[in-house]
């Protein structure tokens, strides 16, 4: 774990974010900063806003209001001026391609094999050539333990290794940041532990990751930062020994002694 | 090892199979049949000419059906509410007037509109062509199955592309996949094993409808047969040639079916599937490898 200077520049900055969905308001005024090469744990009640604040940062949700900056890219908006314009969609395709983004459901596409769903955005979206990535992207599987695998079609693959190769997926982009959605919420017991160490992998390599996670276990072991959210907020956020072991807020009290 | 007996099955088994003797049996010792002028026709020039022409009716309306089709599902599925709405209206327009009414139009178009002019809407003509010399009946016709089709190409396309998982096309725009490629290559492929069947069933319609046309006088294969027929008088031997024609292209368009089905159903079952043509095969060299095995060891 990388201890983070507060004089870098942030990885990921996200400033003054709302979201509402018609009259339902989701996210309401949020501010974070990520340092390069952490960790950042989202946890929280269902409900609380976690899957659309990690969608935001991509842009495949769009924020009523705020800006989310990435690598010092503003994200989903050109600006001119002290004005926001949106961006074309062509470019913000290019932006989501720095970005990685793992699903809960995983969303490997099933009528492509691994390997092809592992080459697929860096030949389209990043214009590589397939001698440079293939080789890339069998690293990349043998990395997450599925060097075998590569010919074989998604629903063939255990959710564990499903996963797995999703990360694969994500890293073949070679982002700056990756993002998980409950990564491992749509797996049985027994096959969380594979894929939850290949992420711990990752952060060990000094990758920037963030992650909505309901293991506050694998949370507390990874994570440099824990950030709580609750009704569209983050309650509060900081090491995990201050906010998981303690909690300043009567709700992060009662949400911990819920899920501990 | 004894199995469960099924008694009842093989009641059944012996009448059918008493109900096909009988069939084979009339068809050969039947008279009325006239296998001779069936064999004389079946082949000839004239009817492999109408055959051609039923072929191509049915070609030209899939594939313009199709790409209209197409289009249509584009626009219901757009974002655009004007869009949809002309998309809608097209389908339901066109599913509720009978495909022989419609053809009729068209093969009438030139008593409601002698001339087809471009110029200025409502304002002077720039050139202008006779109806009837740009809608020959062939013309129309294709026309007809063209419009016909797309509106039912329409419903089967929207209704594949909206059966694939929204999750597919989000991590496809997460991955920053370009626009065209999220739908050529991610959504369209896996549309692609629910419009198959129903796009199949369409082209095979399609193609017998074709003998809707011979109310136009086109010499398609049901309206040259019956010209034939008209003269000689050998009814049942010329409706014979068509309907075994019928048989064979709807065969050759179901073996088609199958193998596009199985090249674009890759990685949708958990078990290398087993379709009814591949257990014939395997049955066959099974069949074969166990006579060879006996033929080796002198049984
Ligand atoms: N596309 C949408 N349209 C309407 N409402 C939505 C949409 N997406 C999310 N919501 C609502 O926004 C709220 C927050 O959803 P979100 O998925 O961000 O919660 P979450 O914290 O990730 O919960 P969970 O732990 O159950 O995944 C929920 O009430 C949800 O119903
Ligand atoms: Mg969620």
């Amino acid at each position: 774990m990388s201890a983070a200077s507060t004089s870098q520049a942030p990885m990921i900055e996200i400033r003054g974010v709302h979201k509402s969905f018609g009259e339902l308001t989701v996210l309401r005024g949020i501010d974070l900063r990520i340092d390069p090469g952490t960790v950042t744990a989202i946890i929280g009640p269902s409900g609380s806003g976690k899957s659309t604040l990690l969608r935001t940062i991509n842009h495949l949700e769009q924020a009523d209001a705020g800006t989310v900056t990435v690598a010092g890219t503003l994200i989903g908006y050109r600006r001119r001026g002290d004005r926001l314009h949106q961006l074309a969609e062509r470019d913000l395709l290019r932006q989501r391609s720095t970005i990685g983004f793992v699903f809960q459901d995983f969303n490997l596409f099933g009528h492509l094999t691994v390997l092809q769903n592992v080459i697929e955005a860096p030949l389209s979206a990043q214009r590589r050539k397939r001698r440079e990535v293939e080789p890339l992207a069998r690293d990349l599987l043998a990395r997450v333990g599925l060097a075998d695998k590569a010919d074989e079609y998604p629903r063939r693959l255990s959710g564990g290794q499903q996963q797995r190769v999703a990360i694969a997926r994500a890293l073949a982009l070679q982002p700056a940041v990756i993002l998980f959605d409950e990564p491992t919420s749509a797996l049985d017991p027994e096959l969380v532990g594979e894929v939850l160490e290949v992420i711990a992998e990752l952060a060990r390599s000094g990758a920037t990751l963030v992650i909505v996670t309901h293991e506050i276990g694998f949370a507390r072991r990874i994570a440099d930062t824990v950030a709580f959210m609750d009704g569209g907020q983050i309650v509060e956020s900081g090491p995990p020994n201050s906010v998981l072991d303690h909690p300043q807020h009567e709700r992060t009290r009662a949400f911990l002694s819920k899920v501990l | 090892m004894v199995g469960v007996r099924h008694p009842w099955r093989w009641v059944g088994i012996a009448a059918v199979l008493v109900l096909l003797a009988q069939l084979v049996h009339g068809f050969v010792t039947n008279p009325g049949w006239d296998w001779p002028t069936f064999g004389a026709y079946f082949v000839s020039a004239t009817v492999l000419k109408a055959l051609w022409v039923t072929v191509q009716l049915t070609l030209l309306g899939t594939a313009l059906g199709f790409v209209l089709g197409t289009v249509l599902a584009a626009m219901r599925l757009s974002r655009s509410s004007f869009l949809r709405v002309v998309s809608w209206s097209y389908v339901w327009a066109f599913r509720s007037i009978p495909l022989i009414v419609q053809l009729l139009f068209w093969f009438n178009i030139g008593y409601l509109y002698q001339t087809l002019q471009v110029g200025v809407p409502f304002g002077p003509g720039l050139f202008s062509v006779q109806t009837n010399s740009l809608f020959g009946p062939m013309g129309a016709a294709v026309m007809g199955l063209a419009l016909h089709q797309a509106a039912y190409a329409a419903e089967i396309i929207r209704g594949g592309i909206v059966s694939v998982d929204a999750g597919q096309l989000e991590a496809a725009a997460a991955l920053g996949l370009p626009r065209r490629r999220q739908f050529f290559k991610i959504v369209l492929p896996q549309a692609m094993r629910s419009i198959l069947p129903n796009g199949a069933n369409e082209v095979i319609s399609l193609f017998k409808g074709t003998s809707i046309v011979s109310v136009m006088a086109i010499p398609e294969l049901f309206y040259q047969v019956q010209v034939i027929y008209g003269r000689n008088g050998r009814v049942v031997p010329l409706l014979m040639v068509a309907t075994v024609w019928y048989i064979v292209l709807t065969t050759a368009l179901s073996i088609l079916q199958h193998y596009l089905e199985r090249r674009f159903g890759r990685g949708s079952e958990r078990h290398r599937g087993q379709s009814a043509v591949h257990r014939l095969r395997s049955g066959l060299a099974a069949i074969k490898a166990k006579a060879t095995e006996s033929a080796v060891t002198g049984r």
